[in-house]
Formats: C-alpha cells, sequence, structure tokens
C-alpha cells in the first residue's frame, strides 16, 4: 500500500515536470530534429540557433521581461503597503464604519476584472492611458483578498501594547505604522508579496486589452506571439521562447518554495 | 489634571482611504460605466460617445439570443465539470496519504512543491506549451502514443471538439489540484486532534476516520474550494483562447472570451459586450452570496442562535406558567 502511495505522488511529480522538461529539451533542438521525433529527454545543441532565429522575429523577450518586471514590481509594492495601512485601519481603530467596511471588502473580494472590463477601457481610452502601465498598476492599491489576509494576520501576532507605547513616545500614527507594524508584518508581507507578483506578472486579460504597442508588451503578450504565423515551423525556437519565459518563474519558485507552500496553506479558511 | 484625549478614529479613515478611492475610480466607476454601455447604441473602434437605446434591454435580449453566447456558458460549464470532479477526488485522496498518522508518507514537503509548482508558470505559456505538446501531424504527445502502440497514426487532437475541451479540463486540474490539496491538509490540521484521538480509541481505521471524522470537518473548505473554483472557472480566459481560439466551432469558447470578441473585434459591439459582462456579473454575484454564507462569521451566528434559544425558552415558561 505504502509503495503505492509512492508511485501515485512519483508519477504525479513527472507529470508536473514532464511538459516543461519536453519543452527545455527542444528548445536546444533544431526543427528537422523535432519533427523526425518530437519527443526526447536529452538536450542537443542547435541552442543559440534557435535563438538567433526567435530574436529576428517580433518575439523580443527582454522588452517582455523589463516591462513585466516595471508593473509586476509597482503593482506589488502598491498592494502589499496599502493591503497592511487598510488591514491596520481595520484592527487598531475603533471608527463607527469599521464593521460595514468589512463586510464591504468581503463582498467585493470575488469581482472579477471581466465585469468592467468594458468601462474600464472606455475609461483609460478617454484618459490616454491606453498603452501606459499606469491602468495596470494602480488597480493594485485595492486588493481585498490580501487586506483580507492581513487583517488575520494582525489580529493574531499584534499587541496593542506596542502602539500604545508608541505614541506615549510621542510617535505619530502613521510614524509607527512605518516603522514599527510594518517590521512586524514582514512574514505576511513577504508571502503575499510574492503571489502578487507572479499574479501580476501572469496577468494576460488586462494587458491583451490595454496594450497595443509592441514596445509595452509584457511578457505573457510576447508569449501569445508565438502562436501566429511567423513561427510556424520553427519549433526549437517556439519551445525556447517559451523556456525563457518560464526560466525566471522557475528561479522564483523553487527559491522560494518553502514560503510558497506555507502561504497557500495560510491563505486557506480556518473554521 | 486632565489629558488632552486623542481622537483616533479619523485614522481609521484616513488609512481606508487610499484603498476605498482605488476601488471607486478603478472598479466602481468601471463597473458603474460598463453597466450604463450596456443600455447603449456604443459601438465601433475608437468611439466613446453614445445615446441610449429605446428598447434598454434590447443588447441583453440580442446577446441572450446569440448562439455563441449560450455556447460559452455550455462550455464554460462543461470544462469546468470535466476538471472539478476529478481534481476534487484526487485532492481528498492525497489529502487521506498526506494527512494519515500512521503510516507517515515521507517526501510530503517536495511533493507538494511538485504538485503546486503548474499553479504558478503563466497561464499563456502553458496554453502554447500544450498547444505544441499536442502538434500535429509531429508532437511529443502523438510521438509518445506511436512509440506506445496505442494509435497507428497521428491523431489530430485539436481539429476535435471533445479531446480540445479534454486538454482544458486537462490543464486546469493539472494546475489546480495541488493548490487544493494543499488547502485541504492545512484544513486538516486545523481539526481538533481530539476528534481523531478519540477515533482511535473507538478502534476506526484510517479508512473510516477519514470518512466519517475528516470528512464532515472538511465541509465548509470543500464549499469555499467548489465555489471559488466556479467564480475562477467563469474567468476562463488565457488557455482556450492561446490553445485554440475558443475552436473547434466554438466548443472552448468562454464567457470571457465571448466578451472580449465583441468588443476587441469584428465591429467592436462595446454595448453587446457590456451587457454580457453584466450578465456574468450577475451569475458571479449570486456565487458570491453563496461564498459570502459560507464564511459568515461563525461567533455572531451561535450567538445569535444562543439568543433566539434563550428567547423562546423564556417564553416557554412564560407560557408555562401562566
Amino acid at each position: 500500500m505504502m509503495s503505492l502511495k509512492y508511485l501515485v505522488c512519483i508519477i504525479l511529480s513527472i507529470l508536473s515536470i514532464l511538459p516543461f522538461w519536453i519543452m527545455v529539451m527542444n528548445a536546444t533542438r533544431s526543427t528537422p530534429e523535432i519533427q523526425q521525433s518530437a519527443l526526447s529527454l536529452l538536450p542537443s545543441k542547435y541552442l543559440l540557433n534557435n535563438l538567433n532565429i526567435l530574436l529576428n522575429k517580433s518575439f523580443n523577450p527582454l522588452t517582455g521581461f523589463f516591462n513585466s518586471l516595471i508593473i509586476a514590481t509597482g503593482a506589488t509594492v502598491l498592494t502589499v503597503y496599502f493591503s497592511s495601512l487598510t488591514a491596520y485601519a481595520l484592527t487598531v481603530y475603533d471608527w463607527k464604519l469599521r464593521q460595514p467596511f468589512f463586510t464591504f471588502i468581503m463582498a467585493i473580494l470575488m469581482i472579477p476584472a471581466q465585469v468592467s472590463i468594458i468601462g474600464f477601457y472606455q475609461f483609460m481610452y478617454r484618459v490616454h492611458w491606453t498603452n501606459s502601465f499606469w491602468p495596470l498598476i494602480l488597480p493594485s492599491i485595492a486588493a481585498p483578498g490580501v487586506v483580507f489576509f492581513m487583517r488575520q494576520y494582525l489580529l493574531a501576532t499584534l499587541q496593542l501594547d506596542i502602539i500604545n507605547s508608541a505614541r506615549i513616545d510621542g510617535a505619530r500614527e502613521l510614524y509607527t505604522f512605518n516603522r514599527i507594524i510594518i517590521p512586524i508584518m514582514k512574514p505576511a508581507i513577504a508571502t503575499q508579496a510574492i503571489f502578487a507578483f507572479v499574479g501580476s506578472w501572469n496577468q494576460f486579460f488586462m494587458p491583451l486589452v490595454l496594450l497595443t504597442d509592441s514596445k509595452k508588451y509584457t511578457m505573457p503578450i510576447m508569449v501569445s506571439l508565438l502562436r501566429g504565423d511567423i513561427y510556424k515551423t520553427e519549433f526549437g525556437s517556439i519551445y525556447l521562447g517559451l523556456t525563457l519565459t518560464v526560466l525566471p518563474l522557475f528561479i522564483v519558485y523553487f527559491t522560494l518554495s518553502k514560503y510558497i507552500i506555507a502561504g497557500v496553506a495560510l491563505g486557506s479558511i480556518k473554521e | 489634571m486632565r489629558r488632552k484625549s486623542v481622537n483616533y478614529a479619523k485614522y481609521g479613515y484616513l488609512f481606508s482611504l487610499p484603498f476605498v478611492l482605488a476601488f471607486l475610480v478603478f472598479s466602481l466607476y468601471p463597473i458603474i460605466y460598463t453597466t450604463v454601455i450596456g443600455f447603449t447604441d456604443l459601438k465601433g473602434l475608437g468611439k466613446t460617445t453614445f445615446k441610449f437605446l429605446s428598447n434598454p434591454f434590447q443588447n441583453y435580449q440580442a446577446v441572450l439570443k446569440t448562439v455563441s453566447f449560450q455556447k460559452a456558458l455550455v462550455n464554460t460549464a462543461i470544462i469546468w465539470i470535466i476538471n472539478f470532479i476529478p481534481q476534487l477526488l484526487l485532492a481528498l485522496l492525497l489529502t487521506a496519504w498526506f494527512t494519515n498518522n500512521r503510516h507517515k508518507l515521507r517526501g510530503q514537503g517536495i511533493f507538494k512543491v511538485m504538485f503546486y509548482m503548474p499553479n504558478i508558470i503563466t497561464a499563456a505559456t502553458v496554453a502554447l506549451l500544450f498547444y505544441a505538446m499536442f502538434g500535429y501531424p509531429k508532437g511529443p504527445v502523438n510521438d509518445l502514443l506511436m512509440s506506445l502502440g496505442i494509435i497507428d497514426s497521428p491523431y489530430y487532437f485539436l481539429i476535435h471538439k471533445w479531446p480540445t475541451r479534454g486538454i482544458i479540463s486537462f490543464i486546469q486540474f493539472w494546475t489546480w489540484y495541488g493548490q487544493t490539496m494543499i488547502v485541504f491538509i492545512s484544513g486538516v490540521l486545523g481539526i481538533n486532534p481530539e476528534l481523531f484521538e478519540a477515533a482511535d480509541i473507538d478502534g476506526a481505521s484510517g479508512p473510516q476516520t477519514f470518512l466519517y471524522v475528516t470528512l464532515p470537518c472538511l465541509k465548509t473548505i470543500m464549499l469555499f474550494t467548489l465555489v471559488t473554483s466556479m467564480i475562477g472557472g467563469l474567468q476562463m480566459f488565457d488557455i482556450p483562447r492561446l490553445l485554440n481560439l475558443g475552436g473547434p466551432d466554438q466548443s472552448t469558447l468562454t464567457a470571457s472570451m465571448f466578451i472580449y470578441d465583441q468588443a476587441f473585434s469584428g465591429s467592436y459591439m462595446y454595448n453587446r459586450a457590456s451587457a454580457a459582462s453584466m450578465i456574468l456579473f450577475a451569475i458571479i454575484a449570486v456565487l458570491s452570496a453563496i461564498l459570502f454564507y459560507i464564511m459568515r462569521d461563525k461567533d455572531a451566528i451561535r450567538l445569535a442562535k444562543e439568543k433566539k434559544a434563550r428567547m423562546k425558552a423564556w417564553k416557554a415558561q412564560r407560557r408555562a406558567a401562566r
């Protein structure tokens, strides 16, 4: 029985890895090699050749990488800072609308971008913000899910004594938040920052609607170009393009996997 | 001497202000704007001016009558069901294995990392990777099936309806079962250990404990997973679009793709797309209401129930005394 369990787990692990393994191997193989046999578990020697073909067309991984980096970094910083601040307002201060505001945050938790996309697009079009990164960054200030998580964390860890003694020392409220609360929240911020970053990095729908200038394309938009006619038979290059987009995520994931798995577990509701 | 009392309540409002402003500008206003556009004649690339229609629900009627919109809703349901049922079952099975204390499975950390991994990879990349994997006439999957002798000649997966739906469902399953499993495991770890000890003392077997103790305790988390997965499923866009552009024959067209295609291609019918968005919004609102009900504050409800019970007892007492 135990060996069956291990067998199933190992097969599932292989299932996770295999598509990416084939992808990386094929990224090093020439188109004739792939046409001969598309399934190879060993690399070949055409990596540079594939890279040349890839970069000579519309796919520009560096542009995509840096655009995505700017957007994801901006969105992540705004999400974690303002969600922490909102959660702080919800836990530390006693104000009349506190409970209604929390109920409201719970109510908007699930509203997806798709339901407001037409209004959003028209709005951005009128203020000439299509092809700008701002509409992909600024909405991150309001992240209800992250506020919910941060509030849970503060409720469990924060002692009001700390704030009181800071007040006696004459610290202003925002100063207390920035200098005392943020460091306390570091573990929660780190977890949420990873998810915010990956979420923003992987976003496809919004950039697809807003960005038409190829210099502004993000990584997922660059990826979608690989499906076009220009790469039709350049199989090696297509696999290489995909590999280049997966590589940064692999590095992030396997360095931070411990925190990511812990974060997924924490994100669940506890009874 | 009386100390000057400071009113801290204003900071509650002040610190919530950025969130509220961002929500008003980037969510609420666009939602209202979308609602309004749904009642107008707004269409055509680059147009922003509009007139209200004499029949305000004309766009809604048109969308509901559109065959491709109906197809999109049906496809979304089919693809979601084929993905969710196996996902739930596998996640539960793995949860049972991973939380079994009598026969401890080793290497759990590594397995979790492997199972969850596909979830963080860009959906656009995953879609294209599977598009390449199921290539015809030459592709890794066809090569594998032929070398194993399962098929004699290459099979063109992506021109057939059900195989294409199956591939999309598989991708969804493959990216999400790890997450579902981790959430379930953390749910099991949150169960009062005394329950398991009691089951142990009563001589319950591993499967019995799982069926009669663990599963009932996971009910809330399972419902939560169900509803969030349904809402996520309704937003499906990246994978069906990049795998096969909603084809073959619109068999993998989803509601979000319908909205996108109406508004950003062809005759740029922002009004129809808005009406479709609002229909999608209504469906999601109902599902969210269910979720909200599931996650409601348990303690508050218990207190309210106790109060009600006390009132009842008190009334009964009074009646008996009379």
